[in-house]
């Protein structure tokens, strides 16, 4: 037993849809737990934060850590889980790019404090109560982590090793990276453990490209009826397919539904978003400025488009202003 | 040379008082040798000299340097200059970068203070770029040695007789029915005086009898693709309605025509003369072929003409009514764009009563009025056949005149003068020559200026406020009265004259956009074509390849336009004498193991440069092609596009660098 | 004089090199005076700006970015600078859901016989974005917001 591997689990800022891509190796999983020890997995196994503390440093071999950091706990588990661990994987778009909880830095603490807590329409009339940090109650003062006006991804918090993208990883990438780690051929520090390419390259359907793929307008999905044997994007359709990793063998796309980004951009890019705008508005077929806008009208949401996983990761990771909530 | 540690050597340059004068270059120079991966750091007054380049060459040779950033004037300028210095001391061109520290920091910054902080940022942005250039080969392209002339003026004609006689084959193209330009209207060119047409007529004879000539008159380039040594160029010729491989032009289908006097104006002629539906623009009209104007020929209106001209023509049946517009697709090296100039509308000037006085002329018409071959035989008269007794002369119409043309137009002192001389010496009227200064710089020109005060001239100085028919005096009865300040009198003055001739400017052609867009030039702000370098490149233009020569490029006379039409014609030799031309090697290009085949790329080239490899699904870039652009690589959704010379970290290390500080 | 606490923006400015870089050294060479707040990053066309650049400038500090071409139908590769207007629109959209100032990213066509344009365009610039006050990338903006 002591000999086997220690892998931990954690998640911070998710939905714990990462947590089910775990448990999706499915019968895989088994020949997981054969092969390591597990020592901690809160969503699964009671472990306790104590136990964690009483390993010795680096005695963990890695850590898969899911969600972006928004809390002052996530922070303390991510330092606490990196100084116990050989390795640590950012696991999954939140930890890797701050995901969609990142789409937050699009208000800041405040704003949505008050939104929550005051102004909502589901919040019932007096009965207002912001979380603070200490709340003092008849039996002493509890203590609630502090909420960051910035959410952040995992490696802006601690030293990551590995990414394992998407939204949530497959249990395919899962597998391999395990392998990989197990078997000890690594690849360089920093790695994103999929595809190098872009997804067009995996995809189905870049084989029925036209000869030109040029926009005479851009469609939103819930309006339009796809056709499954045609690219998305020369559909219209905001595919964000080019600007995305490859690895997940296009899940989406076969599903009739354009890719939205979740596995971040290739090695070679930094910003997702700015280069998803890059492309998408070039080949955008007109010269005209009213005709542009006239198009952009139905790109309602370019941050949210273009940025939904990566919006801490990119160049300009929280709002300027903030917007009053819809 | 990634993995080798930089050693960069930077070089400020003073010039002369330019830099020095407003940027404190000793501490520009402290800073620089500050900066990581800097190995020297020397200022010199002036670098581009010998010295300045010898003390760049020497350390790269001394101090092993890798990497030369020179702080000076403007890459545009001096680029390759320092380039080819490096080159010489055994380092690739491309590991040297240029940083604009005149034109956009001394020259521009009033704070001394500010234009050192400036200059700062700007070679930090520099230095931090210039590590990862990497060592680059220029690529060489064949370029072929046709050359394209646009426009048969003086200056199309001489450039043309250079070029042809250097051996290239030229294609002269003309939308006129004959080449000539504004020159063949002129009676006499000064200041020698000597007769336009004796001049002008051996070198259009002899552009129609060169070998290497093609000449494509009465058509118009109408595309331009391609690039430096490969324009593909298409040209419409317009349709004559007579075959010029046939005609001879004997005038004899002219003599026949229906219409047996001349009825409509002549275009040649200003409209001061009169020709026939079918027509030679004047006697020595190179081509010399007839051409029909469908707009009035019977044949064309009513198609029951008589034809006695088919039957003037006989056997030779050059006469065709079915001939239709063509297209001529040419392939050449090297374009020479020499369109010439508009006459200013004098109409737009409504105080000098031209087009609604009759006795109110413009000056290229009174060159076709005193030209031997002209309407009048060279006789200077009225529209009613008198013999003016009184002329006056008005200078700078349209020109020195912030409502028209704030520019000087050159060459109108010195025609005034000309044909101050020729009405004299044709009429023996009195001439009054109105200026505002009298402008004669040039060989000669100045000693012409002195013939003519010899002449009796009146010389009134001051700008002419109006010309008016209303008298108010008896001796202005019946006559043009010309009200001017006389600012050397200090007075007004109303002289009665029988002829106005106003001395127009030169103006850009009116579609001097179709033909920038369609060569890729730009005009100056008055909408001349803008020379590369005014001094250093005069007829060059931003576009490889493309020269200019004569007045599109600005207003000059007869000398000059043809001194720079024979610059235009070396450059163009120049260009295509070698058989290839070396190319900048900022090309795009893909990393094809980054490539994800998605074909976003593909649509933007302007030039149809990348291609789908189906069997791999990645894109590829042609290098012969590919011009540079980046377009490709700005959209490139996975970064597997990349730019020679303006790679991603290249930009963004200088965008870090110039926000330093 | 300026006054010395009056802010200084830092302004990037992309600009081609067929139309608006000339018209930058044209500007020189008719000594016009502008302020030095401008810095050129000089790429062959208009179309070479990725909105990377753009974004990296202002995380990189500047309080300000313009970016510059040939005007329409004048683009020396002539379609570039209309790829640079395409995703000058679109990239405008998204900085302005994320709450950016209108004045801190302006798209300019100066050709290169328009140094006075080029001139005007620095001082108004320069002139807006100081009115804004300094950028600060990623900064909170709440005041002691947390981390």
């Amino acid at each position: 037993m002591a000999d086997k591997p220690k892998v931990a689990f954690y998640w911070c800022a998710s939905c714990g849809g990462c947590e089910e891509a775990v448990v999706d190796l499915a019968e895989g999983i088994l020949d997981v737990i054969a092969a390591v020890d597990i020592v901690f997995w809160p969503v699964a196994l009671d472990f306790k934060v104590r136990d964690v503390k009483e390993l010795p440093d680096e005695s963990i071999t890695v850590s898969f850590i899911n969600g972006a950091v928004r809390l002052s706990e996530q922070e303390e588990m991510a330092r606490l889980l990196r100084r116990k661990s050989k390795f640590v994987i950012a696991f999954g778009s939140c930890s890797h790019m701050g995901g969609v909880p990142g789409l937050a830095n699009l208000w800041d603490r405040a704003s949505i404090f008050a939104w929550y807590y005051h102004d909502a329409p589901s919040v019932a009339p007096g009965n207002v109560r912001e979380p603070r940090e200490h709340v003092r109650v008849p039996e002493g003062t509890l203590e609630l982590p502090a909420f960051w006006d910035t959410v952040k991804t995992l490696d802006q918090v601690i030293d990551v090793d590995y990414y394992l993208p998407g939204c949530p990883p497959t249990p395919k990438l899962l597998a391999d990276a395990v392998g990989v780690l197990l078997r000890g051929d690594l690849p360089p520090k920093g790695s994103v453990l999929a595809g190098t390419r872009a997804l067009c390259h995996e995809c189905p359907l870049n084989e029925s490209k036209p000869e030109k793929l040029l926009l005479k307008d851009i469609r939103r999905v819930h309006l339009t009826k796809v056709d499954p044997e045609k690219c998305l994007l020369a559909q219209g359709l905001l595919c964000l397919g080019p600007v995305t990793r490859g690895g997940c063998e296009a899940l989406c796309v076969k599903g009739n539904m354009p890719c939205t980004g979740c596995f971040g951009p290739t090695d070679e890019v930094r910003d997702q978003g700015a280069k998803g705008i890059a492309y998408v508005s070039s080949i955008l077929d007109f010269d005209e400025e009213a005709d542009i806008e006239r198009a952009l009208a139905n790109v309602p949401d370019p941050v949210g488009t273009f940025y939904r996983y990566s919006l801490p990761r990119a160049y300009l990771m929280r709002t300027r202003k903030v917007m009053p909530h819809a | 040379m990634t993995n080798e540690e930089a050693r960069i050597g930077v070089y400020v340059c003073d010039c002369g008082f330019n830099i020095a004068g407003v940027v404190n270059v000793p501490q520009v120079v402290g800073y620089a040798r500050g900066l990581k991966g800097v190995v020297i750091c020397r200022e010199y007054k002036y670098m581009c000299s010998s010295p300045g380049q010898e003390s760049i060459q020497k350390d790269i040779q001394d101090l092993n340097l890798n990497r030369v950033v020179v702080a000076s004037c403007s890459p545009h300028l001096h680029e390759a200059t320092f380039r080819r210095a490096a080159e010489q001391a055994g380092m690739n061109p491309f590991l040297v970068h240029m940083v604009n520290i005149r034109e956009h920091v001394s020259w521009v910054t009033k704070d001394k203070k500010e234009a050192t902080e400036k200059a700062k940022s700007l070679i930090a942005a520099g230095v931090a770029r210039v590590v990862r250039h990497s060592p680059l080969e220029r690529r060489q392209v064949p370029v072929r040695s046709d050359v394209l002339i646009i426009g048969g003026g003086i200056a199309g004609i001489q450039a043309a007789l250079t070029a042809a006689d250097a051996g290239r084959h030229v294609y002269l193209v003309e939308r006129e029915p004959s080449i000539g330009g504004h020159m063949a209207k002129f009676d006499k060119t000064f200041p020698t005086l000597d007769c336009a047409a004796c001049i002008l007529t051996p070198k259009m004879t002899a552009v129609k009898n060169h070998p290497d000539i093609t000449l494509l008159s009465y058509s118009e380039v109408v595309a331009v693709d391609g690039y430096v040594g490969n324009f593909k160029v298409k040209v419409k010729r317009k349709p004559r309605y007579v075959d010029e491989t046939k005609c001879v032009g004997c005038f004899e289908c002219i003599e026949e025509c229906v219409y047996k006097t001349a009825k409509f104006p002549s275009e040649f002629e200003l409209g001061l003369g009169m020709r026939k539906p079918i027509y030679i623009p004047f006697p020595q009209a190179i081509p010399l072929v007839a051409v029909i104007d469908p707009e009035t020929c019977i044949e064309f209106k009513t198609r029951q003409c008589k034809k006695t001209c088919v039957a003037a023509c006989g056997d030779r049946g050059a006469i065709d009514f079915n001939q239709k517009e063509a297209t001529v697709d040419l392939e050449v090296g090297a374009i020479i764009v020499s369109t010439g100039f508009h006459v200013f509308d004098a109409a737009r000037m409504t105080n000098y009563g031209y087009g609604v006085l009759p006795g109110v002329y413009h000056a290229l018409e009174v060159e076709r009025l005193a030209a031997s071959n002209g309407p009048t035989g060279g006789e200077i008269v009225l529209r009613d056949g008198r013999k003016p007794a009184a002329v006056g002369i008005v200078h700078c119409v349209g020109s020195r005149d912030e409502h028209y043309n704030p520019y000087c137009s050159k060459v109108c002192c010195m025609y005034s003068l000309k044909l101050a001389h020729l009405v004299k010496e044709r009429t023996g009227a009195e001439v009054y020559n109105f200026y505002i200064d009298m402008r004669t710089p040039g060989k000669g020109y100045e000693e012409f200026y002195h013939r003519l005060l010899a002449e009796n001239l009146h010389l009134v100085r001051g700008k002419v406020a109006e010309v008016t028919r209303i008298a108010e005096a008896a001796k202005e009865e019946g006559k043009l009265v010309i009200v001017a300040e006389d600012t050397l009198l200090g007075g007004i003055r109303r002289v009665p004259v029988d002829m106005v001739i106003l001395s127009v400017a030169m103006e850009p052609q009116p579609d001097r956009e179709e033909v920038r867009r369609m060569l890729n030039m730009s005009c100056s702000s008055e909408g001349f074509f803008l020379e590369k370098h005014p001094k250093l490149a005069p007829v060059s233009t931003m576009s490889d390849g493309i020269f200019i020569a004569g007045a599109c490029q600005g207003p000059k006379d007869i000398p000059e336009t043809v001194a720079q039409a024979g610059a235009a014609a070396a450059e163009a030799i120049a260009l295509t004498s070698k058989g290839f031309i070396t190319l900048e090697p900022n090309l795009a290009y893909i990393e094809e193991q980054l490539c994800s085949g998605c074909q976003v790329c593909i649509p933007l080239c302007p030039y149809d440069a990348i291609e789908l490899d189906r069997e791999k699904m990645v894109a590829r870039i042609s290098d012969v092609l590919c011009k540079g652009c980046g377009v490709c690589v700005a959209a490139c959704p996975s970064g597997a596009a990349a730019q020679r010379m303006f790679e991603d970290d290249q930009i963004m290390l200088e965008l870090a660098g110039v926000l330093s500080r | 004089m300026m006054q010395t606490e009056e802010f200084q923006p830092r302004i990037v400015a992309f600009v081609c090199n067929w139309c608006t870089y000339i018209a930058a050294d044209a500007a020189g060479v008719a000594r016009a005076r502008y302020s030095p707040n401008v810095r050129l990053i000089r790429t062959m066309c208009s179309g070479r700006v990725d909105p990377q650049f753009v974004l990296g400038a202002f995380e990189k500090g500047a309080d300000g970015v313009l970016l510059c071409g040939c005007h329409p139908r004048d683009c020396h590769y002539s379609v570039g600078n209309y790829k640079a207007l395409r995703r000058y629109k679109l990239l405008k959209k998204m900085l302005s859901q994320m709450g950016f100032e209108d004045d801190r990213f302006r798209l300019e066509w100066i050709s290169a016989s328009e140094a006075e344009k080029f001139r005007k365009v620095v001082e108004d610039m320069t002139e807006r974005v100081r009115r804004l006050g300094p950028f600060k990338p990623n900064g909170s903006s709440t005041p002691n917001g947390g981390k």
